[in-house]
């Protein structure tokens, strides 16, 4: 299983915890990571990519293993801890002052 | 005894607050989304306990909220805002063509009859409806389309559609208004539009009488004398008798014209309220004196009203979505600041309360009149 961290809104949004767990079947890539979460959570569609370019929100950032995937683009394979389920991937919400 | 819902959209959150007929003491519910910028939400007047409400967010986009119980419990509908067909495109800020990009959800408009039916205004400027109680969202194109689109223009606060009006005794007319572009009418349900602008001035365009370019900051209709609707524009305070044919400037006695929401009394259809703002670069009222204004002549004439609002050092806006009005006896008048006051008058404006305050700035204030 592939875990996913998700920013505090959109765990209210689809009434999770800040961990979520999908199954990938494939090359476990950026992209086929967002499609399983959008698939077992509906409701996240359109709040971390667009709906239709599936380009990434601007203020979200994908981090895994200590590096920033963010300027990655969809096909990108994860790193083996990611794909072993040891690391998480994580969806940021970019900070803001104020 | 009949009561009153007000709900409340804020910058982080939206609030319900409820009374009795006698609006004197207030029960308020929430923060519903909290953390989130509510633009709008709005009843459905065929089933008042069907709320939707537009949730949206800087980092997520838009989310888009529908409750069944009058608000104490939502649910997630549809989110995904395509425009129909080929994009195209609007003017820039400096004039270049730019495409059409949904930003958010303005404001939300429930039919009249039928609640699963809604429109909704939303940035980039367009109309969208779901007649399936917001599974799903599709553009009435027509507007967008109709031939000004690719000259309109954003203001300051984005090229958005925020006020949609139904003709009650006409369920093929309604009524639209953009900023910056202007008014718009259909007479057909939506499928064809007409530009409403004839009689605007403005100044801040190029040609001050074009037929789209206007910042309209709101309009507002009587339900009883629908080819009658008033406007408060960027600058001016205007009207027209002729569902939009000709509008004339009634913008008379007020310290200035220059504001953003604009509303009929429930009852007294030639009774209106606008809130004057110092001018478009210094969006607070004159004087630090918060007044709303009431004509009971259809405009040209108008009264300050003062009493329980604050006459001193008061700094607060109230923007465009952020006045309504109750249909009780006497008319209930509501408005919410960018300071988080909300303030009612359950005398058709006399006297003033704040029944809440210290919310989070208040983006939208509507009212809903329970048996």
């Amino acid at each position: 299983m592939i875990r996913v961290e998700l920013p505090q809104h959109l765990q209210a949004l689809a009434r999770v915890g800040r961990e979520v767990e999908v199954s990938v079947d494939g090359p476990v890539t950026v992209g086929a990571v967002l499609d399983a979460v959008e698939a077992r959570y509906p409701v996240l569609q359109g709040t971390i990519r667009d709906h239709v370019s599936k380009k990434r929100r601007p203020f979200l950032r994908f981090f895994a293993c200590q590096d920033d995937l963010s300027l990655e683009g969809p096909d990108l394979l994860l790193p083996e801890p990611v794909v072993r389920g040891t690391e998480p991937f994580m969806i940021v919400g970019a900070i803001a002052g104020g | 005894m009949s009561g009153v819902r007000v709900l409340v959209g804020t910058k982080k959150g939206a609030f319900v607050l409820t009374s009795d007929g006698k609006r004197q003491a207030w029960a308020v519910s929430g923060p519903h989304f909290p953390g989130w910028e509510i633009y709008h939400l709005k009843g459905s007047p065929a089933d008042p306990n069907r709320l939707y409400a537009s949730q949206s967010s800087g980092w997520f986009g838009q989310v888009m909220q529908r409750s069944n119980d009058a608000g104490a419990t939502w649910e997630p509908v549809d989110n995904k805002f395509v425009y129909d067909g080929t994009t195209g495109t609007h003017q820039w800020y400096d004039g270049t063509p730019h495409p059409w990009e949904f930003k958010r959800v303005w404001h939300l408009e429930p039919s009249l009859s039928d609640p699963d039916t809604v429109y909704a205004g939303v940035e980039d400027a367009a109309l969208f409806r779901t007649t399936d109680g917001g599974k799903s969202w599709h553009e009435m194109a027509g507007l967008r389309n109709h031939g000004s689109g690719s000259k309109w223009q954003p203001g300051a606060g984005g090229l958005g559609l925020h006020t949609i009006l139904l003709d009650p005794t006409n369920p093929q007319r309604m009524f639209i208004a953009i900023s910056a572009a202007g008014a718009f009418r259909t007479d057909d349900g939506g499928t064809t539009w007409t530009p409403i602008n004839r009689g605007l001035k403005s100044q801040y365009i190029p040609d001050p009488e074009a037929e789209v370019g206007h910042c309209v900051h709101r309009i507002a209709l009587h339900p009883s004398r629908p080819n009658t609707l008033f406007m408060q524009k960027h600058w001016d305070v205007m009207r027209t008798d002729d569902a939009g044919g000709q509008w004339t400037e009634v913008s008379g006695n007020l310290p200035t014209d220059f504001g953003f929401p604009i509303d009929v009394h429930a009852h007294e259809p030639d009774t209106i309220y606008v809130v004057p703002i110092t001018s478009d670069s210094h969006h607070f009222p004159p004087e630090g004196k918060l007044r709303v204004y009431r004509s009971r002549t259809g405009g040209n004439e108008w009264e300050p009203l003062t009493k329980g609002l604050p006459q001193q050092d008061c700094y607060v806006n109230v923007l465009r979505d952020a006045m309504a009005v109750d249909r009780l006896d006497s008319c209930g008048v509501y408005f919410g600041t960018t300071g988080g006051q909300v303030y009612a008058s359950a005398d058709s404006g006399d006297s003033w309360v704040p029944i809440v305050r210290d919310l989070p700035a208040v983006l939208s204030v509507e009212v809903q009149t329970l048996p």
